[in-house]
C-alpha cells in the first residue's frame, strides 16, 4: 500500500511538472511497477462482478473432468477483493461455497460451507499455492491481483500472437507463495496478461498460463473468455471458460458475510 | 419411524412442489451401503452383514431476486434387516427471507454449531438420527422459526423450536445398538407437554481477525436421553429413554493461526439427570488443535494432525462414553481431481484400555459418483453392563457406500 501511494504521488508530480513519464530515465524496476500500477488503475471501479465458469481438468492421458462454479466478487478499496465461489458440479459437492477476504501480504481470511453438514468452517489460508479443486490452478493464481503482491522488473516489449506485449518479471512478496518468479506478457493496449510463466520454488518452469478471447465490458474492463494452464512437470492441464460476466450488479458486504455462505446458491 | 406428522408434512411438501416447478431445481443422491461386521452378533436376534439403500432428493427455488427461497429435502432409507433403520424424515422444508439486517427462516431445518471434530457438545438444535450413523453426525430435521439479526457486532440467531424429535435407535435385529435394546414406545418426558414442548435457543456468533467465536443458550427438552430399565410387551428387558428439561450455555471458539487451528467448545448444562440419578449442573468441554503439513513430500497432498481432549465433569456418571478421553487423528487430503480424502482417528479412554478406532475415506468416480469407505473398531470394551458401549463390543465394522448424485 505504501509503495502504491508513493508512486501515485510521483506520477502526479511528474504530470504537474509537465514531464512525459517515459522520457524520464526510468529503471527497469520503476517501469515494471508503473505498468502494474497502470493495469491496476484501468481495472478499478467495477464495484462488483458476477460470472460463471466451467473448469475442464485434463490428465496426462487426456481424460477430462468438469467443474461448474459461479463467482461473485466485491471490489475493496485499498485491499484485496472479497470473493464468493459456489460449486454446482461435480454433483457430490454441489452447494459447497467458499468465501475469501483476500489480502496482498497477509494471509487471506477463508471460510468453507459444507452443505451436507450445514457447517461453516474457518479454514487455514496460509498456503495459497495449493491446487484449487484438484486443478492446475492454485488459489494464488485465481485470487485478486494487488500491486503490492509482487516486485516488478520490465524486461522488453515484444510481439506475441500478433499483439504487442510488455514482458515483465514479477517476484512474489508473499512469503508462502508457491512461486519464485513469474514472467508475464502484458498487452500494451488492454493492460491485461496474455501469458504467464510460473517458476516453482526450485526455480524450474512449472506452468504456463495463456489467456484468450478478451472482451471489453462497461466500456472499460477487459475480461478473458478462456484461461488455459499447462503443468510442464505433470503434463496435466486445466481450461477455464468464463461466461455471463456482469458488473455493478449492486452487491454489498452483506453478500459476502458468513451468513451469505449458508444461503449461497 | 414415519410418524403421522412427518407424513402429513411430506404430503404437504409434495403438494407445494408443482407450484414452483417451473423455476426450481432438483438435485440429490441415491446410495447403496454394505456393512460387514468382524464378529458374530452379541445377541442372536441381531443380523450379520447388512445391505441398505437410501435416497435424498432436494428441491430448491428462489424468487424476489434471490432474497426469498423455498427448499425441501426428504430422506428415505430402506434397511435389509432393521425395521427401525428403515425410516423416512423431512431433513428440510424451509422458507427463507433475507433482508439487509436480518434473515427469517420458517419450517424444518438442520442447524450446526461448533468447531471441534471428536464430538459436538455445543450443537444442540437438531436431534441425532442415530440409526443413520454411530458417530452422531446425522441429524433429524427440526421444526423452527429462526430470526437472525445481522449487525456490526455479529449475528444474533433467535430460535423458537416447536415440536421435539426423539432420537432414533436401532431395533432388536439391528447392530450397533445398546444392550438391552431401547424401547421408544415407552419414552418418558419430564415436560407434561411431552414432545409438544416448545424449546427456545439463541446464539451470537462473530469473528475478530483470526478468531471465530460463538456463544449460545438453549432452554427446553434435552436432545440427549438418559435411560431407565423396563420390560417390553413380550416381557423382555429394555431400556426406556427419558428426556429431561434442561438449560444449556455453550461457548465455541476457533483461532486460525497459520497452519494451526486451535479449537475449544464448552457447555454448562443444568436439569440433566446423570447415571447416578442426580440432577446436578455440570460442565463439559472439548479442546484441541489441527495442524496441517502442506504439500507433503513435494506432492499436492496435505496431512493434518488432530488432537482433542474430551472432558465431562460427571466422569463415570456421564451419559456419554467420552468423559475423560483423548482423540488422536490424522487427515490426508490428496487435493486431486477425485477429491480423495482419508481420516483415521482413535479415541483413548484415559481410565481403561477401551479404544474407539474410526476410519473415513472417500473418492469421486467420474463426475457423479462417490465411493466412501468407513469403519469403526471397538477395542477392549469391558463386557459389564455399566459400560455404555457394551452393546457394540462385537460390532466393529467396515462400510462401503456408493452414491450416485444428480
Amino acid at each position: 500500500m505504501h509503495n502504491f501511494s508513493l508512486n501515485i504521488k510521483h506520477i502526479g508530480l511528474f504530470a504537474l511538472l509537465g514531464l512525459p513519464l517515459l522520457a524520464m530515465a526510468e529503471t527497469p524496476e520503476e517501469k515494471g511497477l508503473a505498468i502494474a500500477i497502470e493495469a491496476d488503475k484501468r481495472d478499478t471501479g467495477w464495484q462488483d462482478q458476477t460470472a460463471s465458469l466451467e473448469m475442464v481438468l485434463r490428465n496426462r492421458h487426456g481424460q477430462e473432468s468438469k467443474r461448474n462454479i459461479r463467482t461473485k466478487t466485491l471490489e475493496v478499496d485499498g485491499d484485496g477483493d472479497k470473493a464468493l465461489s459456489i460449486f454446482d458440479s461435480p454433483r457430490d459437492i454441489k452447494g459447497t461455497a467458499f468465501l475469501s477476504y483476500t489480502h496482498a501480504l497477509v494471509p487471506d481470511e477463508q471460510w468453507l460451507y459444507l452443505p451436507a453438514l450445514k457447517r461453516v468452517k474457518r479454514i487455514s489460508s496460509n498456503n495459497k499455492s495449493g491446487p484449487f479443486m484438484g486443478s492446475e490452478f492454485s488459489y494464488e493464481d485465481l485470487s485478486s491481483q494487488e500491486v503490492e503482491k509482487y516486485s516488478y522488473k520490465y524486461i522488453r516489449t515484444e510481439e506475441i500472437d500478433g499483439r504487442e506485449a510488455f514482458v515483465i518479471e514479477r517476484k512474489p512478496a508473499y512469503k508462502y507463495s508457491g512461486y519464485t518468479r513469474l514472467t508475464t506478457w502484458m498487452d500494451t493496449e488492454m493492460y491485461q496478461p496474455l501469458k504467464i510463466e510460473f517458476y516453482d520454488r526450485k526455480k524450474a518452469l512449472l506452468k504456463t498460463l495463456t489467456y484468450s478471447g478478451y472482451q471489453q465490458y462497461e466500456g472499460q474492463f477487459w475480461r478473458p473468455a478462456s484461461m488455459s494452464v499447462v503443468n510442464h512437470l505433470t503434463k496435466k492441464s486445466t481450461d477455464l471458460h468464463w461466461k455471463d460476466y456482469r458488473f455493478k450488479t449492486g452487491l454489498t458486504d452483506r453478500d459476502f458475510d458468513r451468513n451469505s455462505l449458508k444461503r449461497a446458491r | 419411524m414415519l410418524t403421522r406428522t412427518s407424513l402429513s408434512v411430506l404430503s404437504a411438501a409434495l403438494f407445494c412442489i408443482p407450484v414452483f416447478s417451473d423455476a426450481g431445481e432438483w438435485s440429490g443422491y441415491v446410495s447403496g451401503e454394505f456393512r460387514a461386521f468382524a464378529n458374530s452378533p452379541a445377541d442372536p436376534r441381531q443380523h450379520d452383514n447388512n445391505f441398505s439403500l437410501s435416497i435424498q432428493p432436494e428441491y430448491y427455488t428462489d424468487w424476489d431476486n434471490g432474497r426469498q427461497s423455498f427448499t425441501v429435502v426428504p430422506f428415505v432409507r430402506w434397511d435389509e434387516n432393521d425395521n427401525e433403520r428403515s425410516h423416512a424424515d423431512i431433513r428440510e422444508l424451509t422458507w427463507l427471507k433475507a433482508a439487509d439486517t436480518w434473515e427469517l427462516r420458517a419450517g424444518i431445518r438442520k442447524v450446526f454449531w461448533g468447531v471441534t471434530e471428536s464430538q459436538h457438545l455445543v450443537d444442540i438444535i437438531n436431534q441425532t438420527d442415530l440409526v443413520e450413523a454411530t458417530d452422531g453426525e446425522e441429524k433429524l430435521g427440526q421444526p423452527m422459526i429462526n430470526l437472525a439479526l445481522i449487525r456490526d457486532w455479529g449475528t444474533l440467531d433467535l430460535f423458537v423450536l416447536p415440536g421435539f424429535r426423539e432420537r432414533t435407535f436401532p431395533g432388536e435385529k439391528g447392530r450397533l445398538r445398546f444392550s438391552p435394546r431401547i424401547d421408544t414406545e415407552q419414552t418418558i418426558y419430564e415436560s407434561d407437554d411431552k414432545e409438544q414442548h416448545i424449546d427456545y435457543a439463541a446464539r451470537w456468533a462473530h469473528y475478530l481477525g483470526d478468531w471465530d467465536i460463538g456463544l449460545s443458550y438453549f432452554s427446553g427438552t434435552s436432545r440427549d436421553p438418559r435411560f431407565g430399565f423396563g420390560q417390553d410387551n413380550k416381557g423382555q428387558p429394555v431400556l426406556i429413554p427419558i428426556y429431561d428439561l434442561i438449560e444449556q450455555w455453550g461457548l465455541d471458539l476457533q483461532a486460525t493461526l497459520g497452519d494451526w487451528l486451535w479449537k475449544f467448545e464448552a457447555i454448562n448444562r443444568s436439569g440433566q439427570v446423570d447415571r447416578s440419578g442426580q440432577d446436578k449442573s455440570y460442565t463439559a468441554l472439548t479442546a484441541g488443535f489441527e495442524y496441517t503439513f502442506i504439500g507433503i513430500a513435494d506432492s499436492n497432498a496435505d496431512l493434518g494432525v488432530i488432537s482433542e481432549v474430551l472432558y465431562d465433569e460427571r466422569g463415570d456418571d456421564a451419559l456419554t462414553p467420552f468423559a475423560d478421553d483423548i482423540l488422536l487423528a490424522s487427515r490426508l487430503t490428496l487435493n486431486d481431481e477425485q477429491s480423495t480424502e482419508f481420516l483415521l482417528g482413535m479415541i483413548f479412554d484415559s481410565d481403561d484400555a477401551a479404544r474407539l478406532l474410526t476410519l473415513e475415506s472417500s473418492r469421486r468416480f467420474g463426475d457423479n459418483w462417490r465411493i466412501t469407505l468407513e469403519g469403526q473398531a471397538f477395542i477392549n470394551i469391558p463386557n459389564v453392563n455399566t459400560e455404555l458401549l457394551v452393546g457394540v463390543r462385537r460390532d466393529s465394522y467396515l462400510q462401503l457406500e456408493i452414491a450416485r448424485y444428480f
